[in-house]
């Protein structure tokens, strides 16, 4: 499978470097390494959901008890959470930190991930939820850690999108 | 059964527990009974009351966490039941009061409990180790306590009225009920020493 290991431990490292604990996550193609990771990894705990939107509710729980977390899913796990961010982690102002497999972009094969490729951005914008794309290992760690800081202060939920170039090896 | 009886008779126990709340009727009935800085009133985001209080229960093994939920916010979120019981924190209650209706919206819609959908039976299938119906205020309060005692998972589905309070006022800041709330659950790390 050219999903890549070598840069999906990256992320994994800089989530954990972050102090994040608790990861909750919606498996997809982008994410098997991530998710293996967490799962062979006793300091993290992991919760596999059934739909993307419990895990806001999840992390909004995790933060109000002191943990640090954060979910993975992609693009359309955003756009199954919607109301979880906007009625729970913007109203309550919880820091919650999202990583979003970026499907539907340049080079996506599959049909079916295209429509939800073209409004991620636009969506994300509208929601006012502040993002960066991870495009090369190089930045990972300092993109990471700056969206964590910048979702701390400002008590919002942030993106960090994780773009074909640094998850799949053609 | 009121919910308000319901809730009178499970208050006392309440008060040792990390409580998160739906919006509306049970939020204020529960306030009316006297707000504790361990009431969390989550006024909007339907569905997601039980995932939050697995989110807490996960992160505080020491806590009692205690959801208390509604028919309409948990048949939104019926996947919850299966993450709940997947990793079955054995410090979480999950109560329903279950009054076969989205009361909270100002007119009584029947929800699929009313036409015979039993959240009881979608626990118990869904793998939650424990879970029992109850329709009298004897039977709430013996039951919730036996799952107190019996440190696993368990669903409690109250069926009472569909009848809301008086009114629904809460004179606690749903920001400031947060706060109060997110200091209630990490006041270990504010001691001092
Ligand atoms: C996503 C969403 N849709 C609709 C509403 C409007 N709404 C507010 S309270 C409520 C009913 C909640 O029903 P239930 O959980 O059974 O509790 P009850 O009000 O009956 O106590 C609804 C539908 C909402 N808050 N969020």
């Amino acid at each position: 499978m050219p999903v890549s290991e070598t840069n999906s431990q990256i992320v994994y490292t800089a989530l954990k470097d972050c102090g994040v604990r608790l990861m909750s996550v919606l498996p997809e193609t982008w994410l098997v390494h991530l998710v293996t990771l967490a799962e062979a990894d006793g300091d993290v705990t992991l919760v596999r959901l059934a739909k993307e939107e419990e895990g806001i509710g999840i992390s909004a729980g995790a933060h109000l008890a002191g943990i640090s977390s954060a979910m993975l899913m992609q693009n359309h796990g955003l756009l199954a959470s919607l109301n979880g961010i906007v009625s729970l982690a913007q109203l309550y102002r919880i820091p919650l930190l999202m990583l979003i497999s970026l499907r539907g972009g340049f080079g996506e094969e599959h049909p079916w991930q295209t429509e939800g490729g073209m409004v991620t951005e636009a969506l994300l914008e509208t929601l006012r939820v502040p993002f960066e794309r991870l495009q090369t290992p190089d930045h990972v760690a300092q993109r990471v850690r700056e969206a964590q800081t910048l979702a701390n202060a400002a008590l919002r939920p942030v993106a960090l999108l994780l773009c074909r170039e640094l998850m799949w090896e053609d | 059964m009121l919910r308000s009886e319901a809730l009178e008779a499970i208050y006392p126990e309440l008060a040792s527990c990390a409580v998160v709340t739906i919006m509306g009727a049970t939020a204020s009935e529960l306030y009316a009974l006297g707000h504790r800085p361990n009431f969390f009133y989550l006024e909007h985001a339907m569905g997601l009351a039980s995932s939050m209080g697995l989110g807490i229960a996960l992160s505080r093994p020491e806590e009692t966490v205690v959801v208390l939920d509604g028919d309409g916010s948990i048949l939104m979120n019926l996947g919850s039941l299966t993450t709940m019981a997947r990793y079955r924190p054995s410090n979480l209650i999950h109560v329903v009061f279950d009054n076969e209706a989205l009361l909270s919206v100002g007119r009584t819609f029947t929800t699929a409990t009313g036409t015979g959908s039993s959240i009881a039976a979608m626990a118990e299938a869904a793998g939650v180790p424990r879970s029992a119906t109850v329709d009298t205020v004897q039977g709430c309060r013996q039951t919730f306590r036996e799952a107190l005692a019996s440190r696993e998972l368990t669903t409690l589905v109250a069926k009472v009225a569909a009848q809301g309070p008086a009114n629904y006022h809460i004179d606690v800041h749903m920001l400031e009920n947060r706060f109060e709330f997110q200091r209630y659950l990490t006041r270990d790390r504010h001691k001092v020493g």
